[in-house]
C-alpha cells in the first residue's frame, strides 16, 4: 500500500536528516538558500516599503503604481521564472531578483494601506506641534503605519520562500534546498526530499519566532497598537 | 498675553447636495489670559470654528488674528487638545508625547525632558512619565494631551470637548485640574463644550452659538469668584441663565442638562 521508497518512515527521514547535517551537505544547501532568501527579501523590503509608502503619500504615485501592482501581483511567481532566467541568466542572481520582485507585492499593498490608515488626529496633532514634512514622515507616518508594514513583511517573506524554493528547482543552481529536493527526486531519495522540507519549515519557524515576533513585541505590541 | 480677534468668519462645507454654511458671520474678541467657552447644540459649528482657529480649516470669508497677525494655517502659537483619546502617539511614552513639540522646535534632549517632566507634574502624572498611552486611563491620557499641548509654550490653548468622553466623576476631577493648570499658566483658552455646567465652572466668558447656520447668539460673562462651587446658588443661577439662552425650558430650581 505505502512502499517505503515513496513513503519513508519518520525514523528514516530523521536518520537522513542527521547524516546529511553531520556531513555538512544539508547546512550547505540551507545556507545558500537562506542567503538568496534574505538578499531577495531585503530587495523586496526596501523597494516594497518605499513604493508602498510613496503610493500612500502621493496621489500621483498611487495613480502610476496601483494599476501596475494590481496587474502584476496576482500572477504566480513561477510564471515569471522562465522570463527572469532568460533575461538575467541561470543561477543565483536571477533567483534573487525574482524573489525580490515577487515578494515585493504584499509588502507594497500593506505599506500603502498602512499609510492610509494612519489616524488623521495624529497628523493634526503633529502639525499643530510644528512637525515639518520630513519629521511628519519619520516620527508619525512610519510608526503609525508599522503594524501594517510588519504584516506586509511577514507575507512578503512567506511569498519569498514559496518562489525561491520553486526557482531553485529550475535555475540550475549548484546548491540550495529547492535544488536538493528537486535533485533527490531523480534518485527516488524521498527521505532526502522530506529532510529538505523539514529544514525549510525549521528556518521559517526560526525567522518567525526570532525575528518577526521579537520585532513585534518590541514595537507594535509594546505600544498597544496590536494585541499581544 | 495674546488677544485674539475672530472677524466675520464664515465657513462652508462641500456636500453632495451643494454648499452648506456651517458657520456664518461669527465675530468676537478674546482677551489675554481669558478662558472662553463656546457652547451650543450639536451642529452649531462650534468644533468647526475651533478647527478654523487651529488653522486646520480655512474660512470661506472673514479672518482670525492672533496678536494682530492673520492666521493662515496651523502654528506653534496654538496648542490643541482633541476629544479623542487616540490623539496621543501610541509609540511614544507620556514623556515622549509631551516632548514632541519641543523636539520639533529643536530643543536639546535634556532640556525637553526637563520641561516635559515639569508639564507632567502640572497635570499630576509625574509617576507615569515612562508609561505608554495604552497603559493609561482615559482621564490620564487627556491629561497627557493637555501637558503635551502646553509643553512648547503656545500662547493659546484650543480645546475641543476634551472631557466629553470621560465618566462624570473623572470629568469633575479633570475640570478642577484644568482650572488649576489655567490659574498657574495663564494661557488664553478657547474651550468648546456642550456641557453647560462645565462652561460655567471653567469660563470667564461663554459664547453661546445657535445652529443652522452657526452664529453667535449670546456672549455672557461669568463673574463668579474662583474656585467655583458648582452647588452654590449663584452657580446654578448662571447655569439657568445660560440654558435659557440655549432655548431650554428652565423650571424652578433644576440644573438639568
Amino acid at each position: 500500500m505505502f512502499p517505503a521508497r515513496l513513503f519513508p518512515t519518520i525514523e528514516t527521514v530523521a536518520h537522513t536528516f542527521f547524516t546529511l547535517t553531520a556531513n555538512g551537505i544539508l547546512p550547505h544547501h540551507a545556507i545558500e538558500t537562506v542567503i538568496r532568501l534574505l538578499s531577495g527579501f531585503a530587495l523586496a523590503a526596501v523597494f516594497g516599503v518605499g513604493i508602498g509608502i510613496l503610493m500612500g503619500r502621493s496621489r500621483l504615485a498611487e495613480d502610476i503604481f496601483l494599476p501596475l501592482v494590481s496587474i502584476c501581483a496576482p500572477i504566480p511567481g513561477l510564471a515569471y521564472t522562465p522570463l527572469f532566467l532568460l533575461w538575467f541568466g541561470l543561477g543565483s542572481f536571477s533567483s534573487i531578483l525574482l524573489v525580490g520582485f515577487v515578494s515585493a507585492f504584499p509588502i507594497i499593498f500593506n505599506s500603502w494601506t498602512g499609510v492610509k490608515a494612519v489616524k488623521e488626529i495624529w497628523v493634526r496633532s503633529a502639525h499643530s506641534m510644528g512637525a515639518d514634512d520630513r519629521r511628519m514622515f519619520t516620527h508619525v507616518i512610519l510608526p503609525g503605519a508599522l503594524p501594517y508594514i510588519l504584516t506586509g513583511l511577514r507575507l512578503g517573506l512567506a511569498q519569498a520562500w514559496r518562489v525561491l524554493v520553486a526557482v531553485e528547482m529550475l535555475a540550475a543552481v549548484p546548491w540550495g534546498l529547492g535544488w536538493l529536493i528537486f535533485g533527490a527526486r531523480k534518485f527516488l531519495n524521498t527521505d532526502a526530499m522530506l529532510a529538505g522540507i523539514v529544514v525549510i519549515a525549521i528556518i521559517g519557524l526560526l525567522l518567525e519566532k526570532l525575528v518577526f515576533q521579537k520585532i513585534e513585541n518590541f514595537t507594535v505590541v509594546r505600544w498597544g497598537m496590536v494585541a499581544a | 498675553m495674546v488677544p485674539i480677534a475672530i472677524d466675520n468668519v464664515t465657513l462652508e462645507y462641500d456636500t453632495p447636495a451643494g454648499k452648506v454654511t456651517g458657520v456664518k458671520d461669527v465675530s468676537f474678541d478674546i482677551g489675554a489670559s481669558e478662558f472662553v467657552c463656546i457652547v451650543g447644540p450639536s451642529g452649531c459649528g462650534k468644533s468647526t470654528l475651533l478647527n478654523v482657529i487651529a488653522g486646520f480649516l480655512a474660512p470661506a470669508a472673514g479672518e482670525i488674528r492672533i496678536a494682530g497677525k492673520t492666521i493662515t494655517g496651523h502654528g506653534m502659537d496654538r496648542g490643541v487638545v482633541f476629544q479623542d483619546f487616540a490623539q496621543l502617539f501610541p509609540w511614544r511614552t507620556a514623556l515622549g508625547n509631551v516632548s514632541f513639540g519641543l523636539e520639533m522646535k529643536g530643543v536639546a534632549k535634556d532640556e525637553r525632558d526637563r520641561i516635559a517632566r515639569e508639564q507632567l507634574r502640572l497635570v499630576k502624572l509625574e509617576k507615569f512619565v515612562d508609561s505608554f498611552p495604552h497603559h493609561l486611563s482615559g482621564g490620564m491620557q487627556q491629561r497627557v494631551a493637555i501637558a503635551r499641548a502646553l509643553a512648547y509654550n503656545p500662547s493659546v490653548l484650543l480645546m475641543d470637548e476634551p472631557f466629553a468622553a470621560l465618566d462624570a466623576m473623572t470629568r469633575d476631577d479633570m475640570q478642577t485640574l484644568l482650572a488649576d493648570v489655567w490659574r498657574e499658566t495663564r494661557k488664553t483658552v478657547i474651550y468648546v463644550t456642550h456641557n453647560v455646567a462645565e462652561a460655567v465652572y471653567l469660563a470667564d466668558r461663554v459664547i453661546v452659538m445657535s445652529a443652522h447656520p452657526g452664529t453667535v447668539q449670546a456672549d455672557i460673562r461669568i463673574d463668579l469668584p474662583r474656585p467655583r462651587d458648582p452647588l452654590s446658588v449663584e452657580f446654578l443661577e448662571c447655569q439657568k441663565q445660560l440654558m435659557r439662552h440655549l432655548g431650554h425650558k428652565v423650571s424652578g430650581n433644576g440644573a438639568a442638562h
